[in-house]
């Protein structure tokens, strides 16, 4: 495993994780644009433009864009979040030449009229198909409710009307601004050589050119707001909560997570033996989400509705705890196990290390290998979780429940 | 780089249990499969009066207590060897997956032959599993895109082989403890089982140990089985969601039969890429949807190829109309030669790509055993999907909405127009 970085003459910052025995490499664009970055009237906008990347360039049209990448077998996609842009191909070492050249290509897109209106009508497919998903409108719910009028509380997607009212020549502009090679991040892992790699980076992204991009990234207190969704033809009752936690920034983010680890892991944590193994719900969990300059944790409970009110106070009881958590030596060594053999198993694709490759950088500009990662989970004692519980008290949180029960009484 | 570094071995014990293993050369991780012939498919005849879910009920009671450990004993010991688990049951199998460090694999091997051999079944456990799985049923309901292939593979299969594991409020609400002893009794059983394993492995040690592990566990008859018709092939589930859920399936070909790889072949130039037909028609230039794909489902006398996109209730008509206008066009006018290209470079690659994951290999290898009584090599696939041919792919594509007629599903405010049976 060797690691390299380097950065090109227009400010693309370009690093690698090379393993030979690995089967396939993967390729991913990061570029630092989200809804964080979008003003209310651009709302969607950077969910939006990532479809629209795969709608064509000068050379290619839409279908071609596909075309050229299934018929090497590349395996290609592209995910929004609230801060990142990750476009990102996994394929046989033999074919990266062919798929990189796509997935560059793609990244200087022509952003046509004809294409943004058709587009624009799966992107309103898609904010309706999560609106007929309770977890993912009472998501949306309880970003925007805890982070109020901060940008990490708007919509990935946007809204309806928000993607309605955008024009073509608006999303031009924001790509203009935040598209920037020296906004990007170019990460590569698996099966490759740095030296070609870097002169198909040179060859393909070298002409681009842009000036810096900002993001002001102020940190935020969450309001501990509480709000109800009425939907009266659900059969569950859906509950998100939102805490703050520690930003990216931070080494307690390990701490961080191996604590909602310890609380809420899908399986044999707290939340689990108070809420699962009773069977007095089908969702109880908890996990840490960091982000720049600021980080949450997100609480999401599932359960019929006449159960919820019961359910908030055991979680309550969870999460407060007394003083202390009275963590056992034992408890934290069975969530470290947990998350070390979750690292080596997702660490085991080149795609699995991608992300987490390629974010390190980009925030920390830091390289973390698996073994380092275990290093520092296995560095987190007692006295760290406990540090962290008493600096970010996780209850109460915001909470948003969605359901047929109007109002739900949350505990105090 | 060579894709056939990988040793496939084999060997079945005097009970029946076949063990399928295949060393990985470049992973620390193992992971194995176990494929118990304790699918939905197997609740007896009550089933149809309302008794659906016991599979999913014991899969759950299995784990809360085995051999020498109570419930939190026992996931504590799963969570120490850093074992990432599932056990779950389907409609032909119940299948426990764990995947974990290779110097973990025996010890979490032995955790599993204590929950298949010496489960404490505790009736305690009952009803806390039973508020879990009508929980989920729920959740289920809340659901649209799930639930519309819940009830479609329902209608398309004959009884019992669409039931969905999840079983019926009326059946979850019903089962008593010895419903689910019998249930075990006479599905947990080693002629039928498979154990697929894959990574870090040794092979001469693993045979050894399980052959131990699994020595004591005795043969059973398989359990009968009563087919019934299924139906009806056009219908629609009223819900008042925001899209319109539309489900077609069409009969295909089971693994073992000679025109297979056509099959596949045909549901992938359909709706297995970025290009395919359907992405490329329906939301491409339409863009009347955000999802939309087809897949395939093999068991071992019949399968099926499924289609399904959501639209917005007043697009929904359109989408189904291009959806079965394009399945159509394929049929009559066959597939270019470059899309055959194209599919085969897309299979191949995954194929090779799934020797990175200890836990994808040990599930392939569990289910090649279960369909053909063998794996088969990369080589093997490779050299099948090279020997299709545009001819042969087009004539399978044409029987589609002929003698392989669809069962049409869609779940939404509004009924669509569909074409007679």
């Amino acid at each position: 495993m060797a690691f390299h970085h380097t950065t090109l003459a227009n400010g693309l910052e370009v690093i690698a994780e090379l393993d030979d025995r690995a089967y396939s490499v993967a390729a991913g664009f990061f570029v630092k644009t989200g809804s964080r970055d979008e003003t209310r009237d651009l709302a969607g906008v950077s969910h939006f433009l990532e479809h629209m990347t795969f709608k064509g360039t000068a050379a290619r049209d839409a279908l071609a864009v596909n075309r050229d990448f299934d018929k090497v077998g590349a395996k290609h996609n592209a995910q929004t979040s609230e801060e990142d842009t990750l476009y990102h191909v996994t394929c046989l070492p033999e074919y990266l030449g062919q798929a990189f050249e796509v997935l560059s290509d793609i990244l200087r897109p022509s952003l046509r009229v004809e294409d943004f209106e058709t587009e624009k009508q799966v992107i309103i497919e898609e904010i309706r198909m999560y609106l007929d998903n309770p977890m993912s409108v009472a998501y949306e719910a309880a970003k925007s409710a805890h982070f109020g009028d901060h940008p990490l509380g708007n919509s990935i997607l946007g809204t309806v009307e928000s993607i309605q009212a955008l024009e073509a020549a608006r999303m031009r502009a924001y790509f203009e601004r935040r598209y920037s090679p020296a906004n990007i991040v170019l990460a590569f892992a698996g099966a490759a050589e740095w030296a070609p790699l870097l002169e198909m980076a040179r060859r393909c992204c070298g002409e681009w050119s842009g000036g810096p991009a900002e993001r002001t990234a102020l940190p935020v207190k969450g309001a501990s707001a509480f709000q109800s969704i009425l939907r009266p033809d659900d059969h569950q009752q859906i509950v998100v909560g939102v805490s703050d936690g520690p930003p990216l920034e931070s080494n307690d983010r390990y701490a961080a997570h191996l604590l909602a680890t310890i609380l809420g892991d899908h399986t044999s944590s707290r939340l689990y033996w108070s809420l699962i193994d009773p069977g007095l719900a089908d969702g109880a969990e908890i996990s840490y989400q960091d982000y720049n300059q600021a980080g949450a944790f997100y609480t999401f409970l599932s359960c019929e509705p006449e159960g919820v009110e019961a359910n908030l106070e055991r979680i309550a009881q969870v999460y407060r705890a007394g003083d202390a958590l009275d963590l056992q030596e034992q408890e934290l060594g069975q969530a470290k196990n947990k998350v070390l053999a979750r690292s080596v198993l997702r660490g085991e694709r080149p795609m699995g290390r991608l992300a987490s490759l390629g974010f390190h950088w980009m925030y920390r500009h830091e390289y973390i290998s698996v073994e380092a990662e275990l290093d520092a989970y296995a560095a987190v004692t007692r006295d760290d979780i406990e540090r962290l519980r008493a600096q970010w008290p996780l209850w109460p949180p915001t909470l948003v429940s969605a359901g047929p029960l109007a109002h739900p009484r949350p505990a105090p | 780089m060579t894709a056939t570094r990988s040793m496939i071995e084999h060997h079945t014990y005097e009970n029946g249990l076949v063990l399928v293993a295949e060393a990985m050369p470049n992973v620390r991780s193992a992971a194995f499969t176990m494929l118990l012939p304790a699918g939905a498919a197997y609740e007896r005849a009550p089933a149809r009066a309302g008794f659906g879910g016991a599979a999913t009920m014991t899969a759950e009671w299995i784990s809360r207590g085995a051999g020498s450990r109570d419930s939190r004993a026992l996931l504590t010991a799963l969570d120490n060897l850093g074992a990432n688990h599932a056990e779950s049951a389907q409609t032909l199998h119940t299948s426990l997956a764990v995947a974990t460090l290779g110097k973990n694999l025996v010890p979490a091997l032995e955790i599993f032959a204590d929950m298949i051999l010496r489960p404490h079944l505790d009736d305690d456990e009952v009803e806390p599993i039973r508020g879990l799985c009508l929980q989920n049923l729920r959740s289920l309901e809340d659901d649209p895109g799930s639930k519309v292939i819940y009830e479609l593979r329902r209608r398309h299969f004959p009884d019992p082989w669409g039931r969905s594991s999840a079983g019926t409020p009326e059946g979850v609400a019903a089962l008593q403890p010895d419903h689910l002893r019998s249930f075990l009794n006479e599905t947990y059983r080693p002629n039928g089982a498979i154990l697929g394993v894959a990574g870090a492995i040794d092979w001469p040690a693993l045979k050894d140990a399980v052959g131990e592990l699994f020595a004591a566990w005795p043969e059973r008859p398989a359990p009968p089985i009563e087919e019934h018709p299924a139906g009806p092939n056009r219908d629609h589930i009223h819900r008042d969601t925001q899209q319109t859920q539309i489900a077609l399936a069409y009969p295909a070909s089971t693994v073992a039969s000679p025109d297979y790889y056509d099959c596949r072949a045909v549901a992938a130039i359909l709706g297995g890429y970025s290009s395919a037909r359907l992405f490329t028609e329906v939301r491409e230039k339409r863009g009347l949807c955000y999802s939309v794909y087809a897949a395939y489902e093999g068991q071992l006398d019949r399968a099926a190829l499924f289609c399904h996109a959501g639209s917005t209730p007043e697009r929904a008509q359109e989408t189904l109309d291009v959806m079965l206008g394009e399945i159509a066009r394929l049929g009559r006018d066959g597939v270019e030669p470059d899309e055959l290209e194209t599919m085969r470079a897309g299979l191949k690659s995954s194929l090779i790509m799934a020797q990175e994951s200890s836990m994808s290999r040990s599930a392939a290898l569990a289910s090649d055993w279960f369909h053909l009584g063998r794996v088969r090599g990369l080589a093997e696939i490779s050299a099948a999907f090279d020997a299709l041919a545009v001819d042969a792919v087009g004539d399978y594509a044409a029987r589609l909405g002929r003698e392989l007629a669809p069962t049409i599903l869609t779940l939404g405010p509004a009924p669509l127009r569909q074409p007679p049976e």
